[in-house]
């Protein structure tokens, strides 16, 4: 009796949640896996069963062979940038992750610096996007300098809009995530363990490569994660970074739905998250994210 | 690990003084570009120090209504981060006592917040356009003709939107109920229920008190998630827009600081926010330690 009450709370506890992530997640999901699957014309979806919207994107692959056709460089494309990005973010999450997990004593000194690592992450992205116009504009501070110390004569026209500035952009705004979950890591490791290591003799280096690294995997997978799923659906940073002249799987989608071809956009979405998914499962085979909480 | 900091110390935090000067050079050089003078461009030299943009802004350059998008996002704002608030505190409460489909809802979660913004922004449009479909053509035959009478759209802030951006606050609130939880001690409210209170008694009087610092904390990260929210609200809106969603539309158009200084206001909102969190949670916790526990200090 006792326990069957206490059931039925928990469920109207969780319940709000449910229904929020079931109208505006899980269902919303449906439409677009049934929406994926209809025709169309010019101008409106039909609810007709239909290809159409998977053979129009790939359409041109075969007959174009060897030449890649337009939707599988696109897909190269952003798996290019999103694997740039995540070797990136890795190198630089790991290292702040690192710095502050062991190199930093005090625990209000450790609270007080992960906060100014995550201030800018409640700020907006778009603005933290612009930030870069000043500095790396044909005008901007960079090419000023450059040109003022005599390194160049003509402003570098590849500082912005340029798959550079896309990429600095993406490491700018998600290094963040890759930070905490590998902090989190980091700082549930014993110390001992370390010490041990040094007084069996490892050096720095082997004790990061054998104690460290393999125990801060989960972090560092979760991290990942984040960032692989952000960067492959993107298509602001992008947009804004890459003076909208760079095409990525999430702006194919976003062309898609502003010429009305829903369908169309709903195909290319189950292929994103299609890919995204082989991705996730590949790296969660390594880790059980639930564990890690 | 002795007293005397390592080499590779002085080469990492060197590492971390330039990450930090990366996060925030270049938005402090927007906030700063935005005071240029009426004559100033995009970049520096700062052409004359004036407010200039900032009257410019609030004039309106006739291409949007950024008073109207300040305030439309506001309001959305306060709300995602009050259903938030609500929803993570019971959801957590929930996953206390354990109930059947625990697992299927923090999967849930965790699959809302990985997934692409792109793909729920569509799902959510698609979703509300088959709704909108269903009651223009089939409505009256539904029975539900008095509803679908001069139906047009049920896409709007409060509905499409709202849900476009709990999708993304949802799962960081629970996460943040996970990680309270992680640390709690349950023996609290052993005790509690032990001298007699209702379960009630024992949420408002024991449990709330204890976490309020990282309700604030959640709090935070609805509001501000929601306020600079834009992939997921970009098919998601209807026919109105957020203030992030003008001003990447401004990004294309615009060629002057008026932009910046629409930056700066956004970005002071920010920081007011973040600001008084933070400020309320030191508040919380200082009362905590003063009021918290009286262990160790004998009979008075």
């Amino acid at each position: 009796m006792e326990n069957e009450r206490s059931s039925l709370i928990a469920w109207l506890q969780a319940g709000p949640m449910m229904l929020v992530f079931a109208a505006f997640f899980l269902l919303p999901l449906v439409s677009v896996a049934i929406v994926s699957a209809w025709n169309y014309n010019e101008y409106e979806m039909l609810p007709a069963f239909s290809f159409r919207g998977y053979t129009d994107t790939f359409e041109g692959c075969i007959s174009g062979l060897p030449d890649l056709c337009t939707i599988l460089k696109t897909y190269a494309k952003t798996i290019k940038l999103c694997f740039l990005t995540w070797a990136i973010t890795l190198l630089v999450g790991f290292t702040i992750a690192y710095f502050l997990a062991f190199h930093v004593r005090s625990r209000t000194w450790q609270i007080m610096l992960s906060l100014l690592c995550t201030i800018p992450f409640w700020t907006s992205n778009v603005i933290r996007m612009i930030a870069w116009i000043p500095l790396l504009g044909r005008n901007g501070i960079v090419n000023q300098g450059l040109i003022d110390v005599g390194l160049i004569k003509l402003p570098l026209d590849w500082l912005l809009f340029s798959e550079f500035s896309v990429v600095l952009a993406f490491v700018h705004l998600f290094t963040f995530f890759m930070v905490v979950p590998i902090f989190n890591s980091m700082i549930r490791i014993d110390t001992k363990l370390i010490e041990a290591a040094y007084d069996a003799g490892a050096s720095g280096f082997q004790t990061l490569v054998n104690v460290i690294i393999p125990l801060a995997k989960p972090g560092i997978v979760i991290g990942s994660i984040f960032v692989i799923t952000i960067v492959m659906g993107d298509f602001v940073t992008i947009g804004v970074m890459g003076g909208q002249q760079i095409a990525s799987a999430g702006k194919i989608i976003e062309t898609r739905l502003n010429a009305l071809q829903f369908p169309a956009a709903a195909a290319n979405a189950v292929i994103l998250l299609g890919i995204t998914i082989v991705i996730i499962s590949a790296l969660t085979r390594l880790v059980d994210v639930r564990r890690e909480l | 690990m002795g007293d005397k900091r390592p080499k590779s110390f002085y080469f990492l935090a060197a590492f971390f003084v330039a990450y930090v000067l990366f996060l925030y050079g270049p938005m402090f050089a927007i906030y700063i570009l935005s005071f240029q003078g009426p004559e100033g461009g995009l970049t520096f030299p700062m052409n004359g120090v004036s407010l200039h943009w900032f009257r410019k802004v609030f004039e309106g350059n006739g291409i949007v209504d950024i008073g109207a998008a300040f305030k439309r996002s506001l309001a959305l704002g306060v709300v995602v981060m009050l259903v938030t608030v609500v929803l993570s505190v019971a959801a957590g409460m929930a996953f206390r006592k354990g109930f059947a489909g625990a697992s299927v809802l923090f999967y849930t979660a965790i699959a809302s917040l990985i997934m692409p913004s792109i793909v729920t922004s569509l799902g959510i449009a698609l979703e509300f356009r088959l709704v909108d479909d269903l009651m223009i053509n089939h409505g009256a035959d539904l029975g539900l003709g008095w509803l679908s009478e001069g139906w047009t759209t049920a896409m709007g802030l409060f509905t499409s939107g709202l849900g476009a951006h709990l999708t993304w606050t949802l799962p960081f609130g629970l996460l943040i109920m996970f990680a309270i939880f992680n640390r709690f001690d349950g023996r609290l409210e052993e005790a509690a229920r032990d001298l007699g209170a209702t379960p009630w008694q024992s949420f408002r009087h024991v449990v709330l008190p204890i976490i309020l610092p990282s309700v604030v904390g959640i709090g935070l990260f609805g509001f501000t998630l929601s306020w600079d929210e834009l992939a997921r609200s970009s098919q998601a809106i209807g026919s109105v827009n957020t203030l992030p969603l003008d001003l990447q539309g401004l990004t294309t158009t615009v060629t002057k600081p008026d932009i910046y200084a629409l930056g700066t206001i956004t970005s002071s909102v920010s920081f007011v926010v973040i600001f008084v969190a933070l400020g309320m949670m030191k508040l919380l916790q200082a009362r905590q330690m003063r009021h918290g526990s009286d262990a160790g200090k004998g009979l008075v």
